[in-house]
């Protein structure tokens, strides 16, 4: 038994149970837990089993053509990582952006949010509580009324309609290629939704595939196409020329702003009449369980982002807040500053690399990624086929970032306790009344539903955002300003000699940060410290475990040899490793290996 | 075989990351066949990247597909393989990495439960050599496969009803100048100044 300063006991003397990889997730993500004779989780280790060498590739590299390789560094983050790029490019050379910038990459942002929160929600994480195969049981009337009942604003709601859905699921799980629905547990017990709930929600998994398409194009309209929009350091690339004619690529004019009006009009929608409705629904059938809170209620961090005026980042003009909460204290809101070395700090104690020196923490500007791959002493396995990790040496290729030497959780449920603890008004509203509305106590917010719903919420506060910068583009447009990108140091020579400068955005997935710096015209150094780092995070050289960790220790597992509990949890993070090798083989599928020792 | 009626609107698509070695041959081979071949409007050049699902709605505006990629046959290093219409589902998806570990069997198998795969399919795949070398390039072998890969895509494009001619294709819809393969490539810093190993599983050896 060990007590960690963070407050968790952990016991390693039960079963160990490995599961690799860590499906739905973007990149390669191994957890191991020990279960007591009663199925509780009383130890959890999570790994980052990639190497992901970002910083190393782009050294000497031209720093405005940063965004371009960030932007590829996995399928999800694109538009973010470009724009955290440009952002600390910009810093580190002053280059002061227009408004109408500040507005099409906060539009562009928030897109990015709502698109992949809902897509995370129906498409990576439903599956944790919704049963598909379930819902071919379901009776297509009372599915009706129940639809009805959730969300009476919702359309899509006769018994026709969602028998069609159900006969077209029923022949696709029929063909026998159950794709996307395979590898599910799906008899067991921790399923707790009746079968019309099941096809309300297997529904809504279909019509948000519909709506994904629709969204994403309004990075073709301001980015000049999608995937892949493209970026310009101190602004950007697309030029307004209300008087053009033609699509993407033409530049903005009044028919693609119509489109992206009608595009924002339907995230609003969608959120309102589908996403929420859902995530209450759903919870009101699990509102018992509620673990998976781990640090929220301890150490929650978030930069904020969404400017309200161009290039201020101030923390009282960012509509995503920004603030720091350490030791469970929500009557105090620290503000975080990404420059100073003494705030964040990435440790490598228990990751595969080496500062040199034990317990030694790199502000980013400084930080090194020199690898050093050694197994603990009671690890077993091989150094190519590891069977069980030893927690107690280096198990990870994750390094541990920290907050003034906390451990801390990144993401919506982090900015929306953040958000709470500071009074943000429109986050306090969307809380109260949900809880409200589920008759829960505050505390419920700190768990995986808590996690769920929090970034329900701010898919829906970000679609009025992305409504909000629109109308003032808009209205800039209107006033005569056609500027959008300021090419004043656009020449290297204009440059200093050196330059150091740092950009953050909130990812989807919580805080990201890029730290640039630049020599001779060259990248010289780049280091990201992206949100998976945070919430993945090994523990440090004091033995404060990360986020994933905490949020899996002491949860109850109905079949320890099915993790549905452990991948709701991890999931509820929305977790990227950030590798994207996609190879594919003939051999049939990669199975998830869960291996109980 | 190819189809009697000529499909309407055809996306061929290249698939992977540049940034790991082999994984960008599909997108080496849009980029190298927008470069060199003049192509009418209904062919669609995409660099799809790692999108996985974001990909869906461009299959919906597709009668027929071709697909670049990286394929694990486990066949010899540098071998290229093609696999047709219903066989190339099977094909795909084994180690599933991209977007959310969506491979892309699973954005197919998602059209088809929406009701939009494109009928006709070919997958024009290559064996990788390297893939563990992250900020690497194309390995000879792989690169070499690159001119016979779309001479196969224009044959069938020919089949299609498509004349294409010498040329360029412009389109916005590649990935960005500084990472085409030129510019990425030559652009590599020294080994001596970015470490290149990493974890054994992933790294078996110095590259």
């Amino acid at each position: 038994m060990l007590e960690t300063p963070n407050g968790y006991r952990m016991d390693n003397s039960g079963r160990r149970i490995v599961i690799d990889p860590v499906t739905r997730i973007e990149g390669h993500m191994r957890c191991e837990i020990n279960v007591d004779e009663d199925g509780v989780i009383r130890n959890a280790v999570s790994t980052g089993t990639m190497w992901r060498g970002l910083e190393v590739i782009l050294k000497g590299r031209d720093p405005r053509d940063a965004w371009a390789f960030t932007e590829r560094i996995c399928g999800v983050c694109t538009g973010t990582h470009a724009l955290t790029s440009v952002r600390a490019v910009e810093d580190a050379l002053g280059i002061a952006i227009p408004d109408n910038a500040n507005s099409i990459r906060n539009i562009m942002q928030l897109n990015l949010e709502i698109h992949d929160h809902i897509v995370h929600f129906y498409h990576l994480h439903a599956l944790d509580w919704v049963n598909p195969i379930n819902a071919l049981r379901a009776d297509p009337k009372a599915t009706s009324e129940l639809q009805q009942m959730v969300s009476p604003a919702h359309p899509l709601s006769s018994p026709g309609y969602f028998r069609d859905v159900q006969n077209r699921l029923k022949k696709f799980v029929e063909s026998g290629q159950l794709g996307i629905f395979k590898n599910g547990y799906w008899d067991n017990p921790a399923y707790k939704m009746p079968a019309e709930a099941d096809l309300m929600a297997t529904t809504h998994y279909l019509e948000a595939l519909d709506l994904q398409r629709e969204v994403a194009k309004i990075h073709t309209i301001f980015g000049g196409k999608n995937p892949h929009p493209n970026w310009l350091v101190g602004g950007v690339p697309c030029p307004i020329n209300m008087d053009g004619v033609g699509a993407a690529g033409a530049g903005i004019n009044m028919e693609r702003l119509n489109l992206a009006s009608s595009i924002i009009d339907k995230c609003i929608e969608f959120n309102n009449n589908v996403y929420i409705p859902d995530v209450i629904a759903i919870g009101n059938f699990y509102r018992t369980w509620l673990h998976g809170g781990g640090l929220s209620s301890q150490a929650c961090l978030a930069y904020g982002d969404i400017p309200e005026n161009a290039n201020d980042f101030s923390a009282g003009q960012l509509h995503l807040p920004r603030g720091a909460i350490i030791n469970g204290n929500l009557n105090e809101v620290h503000d975080v500053d990404v420059r100073d070395p003494e705030q964040v700090q990435e440790f490598v104690d228990h990751s595969w690399y080496t500062y040199g020196e034990p317990g030694r923490g790199l502000h980013p500007w400084d930080g090194i990624s020199e690898a050093q791959y050694v197994l603990g002493p009671n690890a077993k396995g091989t150094r190519t086929d590891i069977h069980e990790l030893d927690e107690a040496a280096k198990y990870s290729w994750i390094k541990a970032p920290r907050w003034r030497g906390h451990a801390m959780e990144v993401g919506p449920l982090a900015r929306y306790v953040v958000g709470y603890a500071k009074g943000h008004e429109d986050i306090k509203d969307q809380v109260d009344g949900l809880l409200r509305t589920m008759n829960l106590p505050f505390d419920a917010l700190f768990s995986t539903l808590g996690r769920t719903a929090a970034r329900a919420l701010e898919s829906e506060y970000c679609g009025r955002l992305q409504k909000y910068f629109f109308d003032k583009l808009v209205a800039n447009i209107r006033n005569g300003d056609t500027h959008t990108a300021n090419v004043e140091k656009w020449d290297p020579k204009t440059w200093p000699k050196e330059a150091k400068g740092v950009g953050f955005t909130e990812a989807p997935r919580g805080a990201l940060g890029h730290w640039i710096r630049i020599k001779d015209g060259r990248i010289e150094n780049y280091q990201c410290v992206v949100p998976t780092t945070w919430n993945g995070s090994p523990r440090d050289v004091q033995g404060n475990i990360g986020a994933f960790e905490a949020s899996l220790m002491n949860t109850p597992m109905e079949r320890p040899d099915e993790p549905v509990e452990v991948l709701r949890t991890l999931h509820s993070f929305d977790p990227c490793l950030a590798c994207s090798t996609h190879v594919m083989s003939p051999d049939g599928d990669e199975l998830t290996t869960v291996r109980v020792r | 075989m190819a189809s009697n009626t000529n499909p309407a609107r055809i996306l061929v698509l290249g698939i992977g990351n540049v940034l790991w070695a082999d994984e960008g041959f599909g997108v080496r081979c849009v980029e190298h066949l927008a470069a060199n071949w003049a192509l009418p409007p209904r062919v669609h050049l995409m660099d799809g990247g790692t999108q996985g699902l974001y990909l869906l709605p461009f299959l919906e505006q597709a009668d027929a597909l071709i697909v670049f990629d990286a394929v694990d046959y486990g066949l010899e290093p540098g071998t290229m393989k093609i696999v047709e219409d219903g066989e190339v589902p099977a094909f795909m998806g084994a180690k599933k990495m991209s977007l959310h570990q969506t491979g892309f069997q699973d954005v197919i198998a998602t059209a088809q439960l929406m009701g939009y795969c494109p009928a006709q399919m070919l997958l024009i795949g290559v064996q990788p050599v390297e893939l563990e070398d992250y900020g690497g390039g194309l390995r000879p072998r792989t690169a070499a496969q690159i001119d016979p890969a779309v001479d196969i895509a224009l044959a069938r494009l020919r089949d299609w009803g498509v004349a294409a001619q010498p040329g360029r294709t412009v389109t916005g819809d590649l990935a960005d100048p500084s990472i085409a393969r030129d510019a990425y490539e030559s652009g590599r810093p020294s080994e001596d100044t970015a470490c290149r190993i990493g974890d054994d599983r992933f790294f078996p050896a110095r590259v």
